[in-house]
């Protein structure tokens, strides 16, 4: 049913991943990610696997959510993986046909298949450990000085507020209109394209009508309690960066050189 | 009278094998018979909603099964789709389905999915609209321009339009004013003498189902807590009232006046019963 | 100058917007209604009688034709004082689901003091007594979707009380809620006109909850067709039927009996009141 679909799906806690600031974790992440594509070394991916293992433990995190969050990218990882293996030119390992592997080629592949399993387990793990609304709290607070520039960054905060809150809203609205209109006799299942297509008209319009009616209450409502746009707003719960958070700032850092400097250093010390 | 609708020992749990695990119905056996206008009563939680879109097989019970003119409506794929077509449902607020662009296709929607010829389609778009006093002019307008009530009575239309013989209405009066109230339930009663079908109609509106049905069935967190005519049912009123629903105030005024050694009956729901009541009390001593 | 009421319409009346040439009927016609300081209001009627017009006009999502609405002295017309006209009348709606903003309670509850621009520690303040005072501070970190209609829309008050206005207007609040959401939002509304002092004007199709109000205004095809305490208009039964509402069955029991001769006060609304009078008259 489209009440099980999950999406940034968020599980409370109370580890010190939880309660980082998210500015923080979303600069981590940021960090995380760009050492990952700067990093040409097994040593530096290597380190990432550890500290990313790491963070999953100390989260509380079931290990099995981070897999669940790779699974819609089996098919993409296999296709890279393959591609890389069979295209990249090198010495030649084994030879079928008109397919070759290199030892270039399989290197290739590990690598990439690495990097998109370490990128989505870490953006999982923010997802994961971070509610949406402190993400785009988080988001907001970051491009704040893209203001003075004229870019409308609170309005884009408030769009995704309200998106969050009426997710959940019209998931619950679209099924019950798909249950009503299958009452009717409307058949989703059967029939090509075309057929499928036209059978969305009855649930699509509804829903779209719907939408738009409690956008125009949601308006109203929001006016009444004197909304005016994000000039001279508050905030309940103001972000702030305690000490934690700048250590772990810091400690980001270090991590990040580690990762791209990993076989400098590694042939220095042996 | 046989049976239209037999419903034995179901049970729905959501999300089951999860930490979310929850029983929204619980061993719940309940039988109609064809003709019959029953009321179902509970509050927001009893499972009410749950129990009425196991009938036309919207949801498959976890447990149990549903039968429909003595067939089990989970027997075949052919078997769940002729029970849809049996079993009619009207689900809460249904003017929010409206989609198409005329009233007239908007309540063709069902019939056309019977895959009926134009002629039958015709035929029965006119007379659901009869039966929910739309007046012809309305047929062509879009349902968007209409009025909340009339909304109403459109999406009712669409479903009167694939003549069930067992009609489902799921609170269909709720949010009107005590007109829009009595329009719907005008037009339910003119189903019902149109084409004699039997009705089951949902609300946590004591009043309302004493009023108007032969039978109810009371549900109370997801099991049935009692059944039987709005006489017996409301002579039982403490446990209505413990059970979280609301019974008519003149039921309250006579159990009070009950409590205080009147020698009333318990069993009063309607104004005109109490007036009675008294008379009898009064003017037979 | 004579001191105005905190809520007063004067010659209110207001014409839907419609194609040239087509004269519209007022949805509100010339209303004169005066609400003081501390006063609950039912303002009742059948739907397109008016009532939610003229509710939209308390706090200036609907501007007057003729006529003007004064909000503790503050012409609606002003656009300078919009902002100050609303802080003092806090609106409430019929669907809880489209007035809550936040994905988290206390947030949504926050909302409109973010939006006065009240320091962090001040808001904190607001929104936890708010959610006291409707009895949800337990459900603070909730995600508002998860909650009853009736919850729901106890949050919606607090997220308006928020504001601390002094008029607390209520658009049908418990149309789409069930008895038991319906009994819950009322004991709220009920709780902050006796303890907080606040003026309520409460819009509703329901005898039971009009009956709890101090004063009653019956609308009728944009006018104000009755007025009095609920027991004297709830007296006047043959005039409500004519106006397309229902008469508490109470009332509508002792009308019958009197129409059958026998001469009882139509006065009594609550059950304990109306169960004394018949049981006074069977004992006799």
């Amino acid at each position: 049913m489209l009440r099980d679909i999950t999406l940034g799906q968020f599980f409370p806690g109370t580890s010190l991943l939880h309660r980082l600031d998210p500015r923080a974790k979303l600069v981590s992440v940021v960090l995380f990610v760009a050492s990952l594509f700067i990093s040409k070394s097994f040593w530096g991916y290597g380190l990432c696997i550890l500290f990313l293992a790491w963070c999953i433990r100390i989260s509380g995190i079931s290990p099995k959510m981070i897999l669940k969050s790779l699974k819609p990218l089996v098919i993409i990882l296999c296709f890279t993986g393959i591609l890389n293996m069979f295209y990249t030119p090198g010495e030649v390992l084994a030879r079928f046909w008109i397919f070759k592997i290199t030892r270039e080629g399989i290197y290739t592949a590990a690598y990439m298949i690495l990097r998109i399993v370490l990128l989505i387990a870490a953006t999982s793990m923010l997802t994961y450990t971070t509610s949406p609304i402190a993400l785009t709290d988080a988001i907001e607070r970051l491009l704040n000085p893209l203001k003075k520039i004229h870019v409308p960054v609170h309005e884009f905060a408030m769009m995704m507020t309200i998106a969050l809150r009426f997710i959940p809203t019209l998931i619950e609205e679209t099924d019950k209109i798909m249950s009503a209109q299958k009452a009717r006799g409307a058949d989703f299942e059967t029939g090509g394209i075309i057929d499928k297509a036209k059978a969305l008209v009855p649930i699509l319009v509804p829903l779209f009508v719907s939408a738009f009616r409690r956008a125009d209450e949601l308006a109203t409502a929001m006016e009444c309690r004197l909304y005016h746009g994000g000039e001279g707003r508050t905030r309940l719960n103001t972000l702030v960066m305690t000490g934690r958070d700048y250590a772990a700032l810091g400690f980001m850092g270090v991590f990040c050189l580690l990762v791209i400097y990993a076989e400098r250093l590694v042939s220095i010390l042996l | 009278m046989p049976e239209i609708l037999s419903v034995q020992h179901i049970s729905h749990i959501y999300s089951a094998g999860t930490p979310f695990e929850r029983a929204a119905i619980k061993d719940i056996s309940l039988s109609l018979q064809e003709g019959e206008f029953v009321g179902l009563i509970g509050h927001t939680g009893s499972g009410k909603s749950t129990l009425v879109q196991h009938l036309n097989g919207l949801l498959k019970p976890t447990s149990g099964r549903v039968l429909v003119d003595g067939q089990d409506i989970h027997a075949s794929k052919e078997a769940t789709r002729a029970a849809r077509f049996k079993v009619g449902l009207v689900f809460q607020y249904p003017e929010y389905q409206l989609f198409e662009e005329t009233v007239y296709k908007d309540i063709a929607f069902g019939p056309r999915n019977m895959k009926l010829d134009e002629a039958e389609i015709d035929r029965r778009v006119r007379a659901a609209a009869a039966q929910v006093g739309l007046s012809e002019d309305l047929l062509e307008v879009s349902p968007f321009d209409l009025s909340g009530g009339q909304k109403r009575r459109v999406a009712i239309a669409g479903v009167f339009a694939m003549e069930p013989r067992l009609l489902v209405l799921d609170e269909p009066m709720a949010g009107l004013d005590p007109v829009g109230r009595e329009e719907i339930i005008r037009c339910i009663v003119n189903y019902r003498e149109t084409t004699g079908a039997t009705i089951l109609f949902v609300t946590h509106s004591m009043e309302d189902a004493a009023r108007i049905a032969d039978r109810l069935i009371v549900l109370n967190q997801g099991e049935v807590l009692m059944e039987g005519t709005p006489g017996e049912v409301f002579a039982r009123s403490e446990e209505l009232l413990q059970a979280g629903l609301d019974i008519p105030t003149v039921t309250r005024l006579f159990m009070t006046l009950k409590s205080r050694g009147l020698p009333l009956s318990d069993a009063v729901y309607t104004v005109e019963q109490a007036m009675d009541e008294i008379l009898r009390l009064k003017e037979g001593r | 100058m004579e001191a105005r009421a905190i809520l007063s319409a004067e010659g209110l009346t207001f014409r839907y917007p419609t194609e040239e040439g087509h004269e519209e009927h007022a949805a509100l016609d010339a209303v004169n209604i005066a609400v003081e300081k501390g006063e609950f209001v039912a303002v009742l009627g059948h739907n397109g009688s008016g009532k939610s017009t003229f509710a939209k006009h308390l706090n200036a999502i609907l501007l007057p034709t003729g006529g003007a609405v004064y909000i503790d002295n503050m012409d609606t017309r002003d656009e300078n004082l919009l902002l100050a006209i609303r802080e003092t009348c806090g609106m409430v709606f019929q669907n809880p689901d489209n007035q809550i903003v936040a994905t988290v309670v206390e947030e949504d509850v926050a909302f409109a003091p973010e939006n006065m621009g009240i320091a962090p520690a001040e808001i904190r303040e607001r929104v936890d007594r708010c959610l006291e005072i409707v009895g949800m501070s337990d459900f603070k970190r909730h995600a508002p979707h998860l909650l009853s209609g009736g919850q729901k829309q106890r949050i919606a008050i607090a997220g308006v009380l928020a504001m601390e206005p002094s008029i607390l207007v209520m658009d049908e609040p418990t149309a789409m809620l069930d008895p038991s959401g319906r009994r819950e939002v009322m004991h709220t509304i009920g709780q902050l006109n006796r303890e907080k002092g606040i003026t309520v004007v409460l819009i509703t199709h329901h005898m039971d909850e009009a009956a709890q109000a101090g004063r009653v205004i019956v609308m009728s095809d944009g006018k104000v067709a009755m007025e009095g305490t609920p027991e004297a208009v709830f007296a006047r039964v043959d005039e409500i039927r004519d106006l397309a509402l229902l008469p508490p069955q109470t009332v509508d029991l002792l009308h019958r009996l009197n129409k059958a001769g026998y001469d009882l006060p139509l006065d009594t609304l609550s059950v304990e009141a109306c169960a004394d009078v018949l049981e006074t008259f069977l004992r006799q």
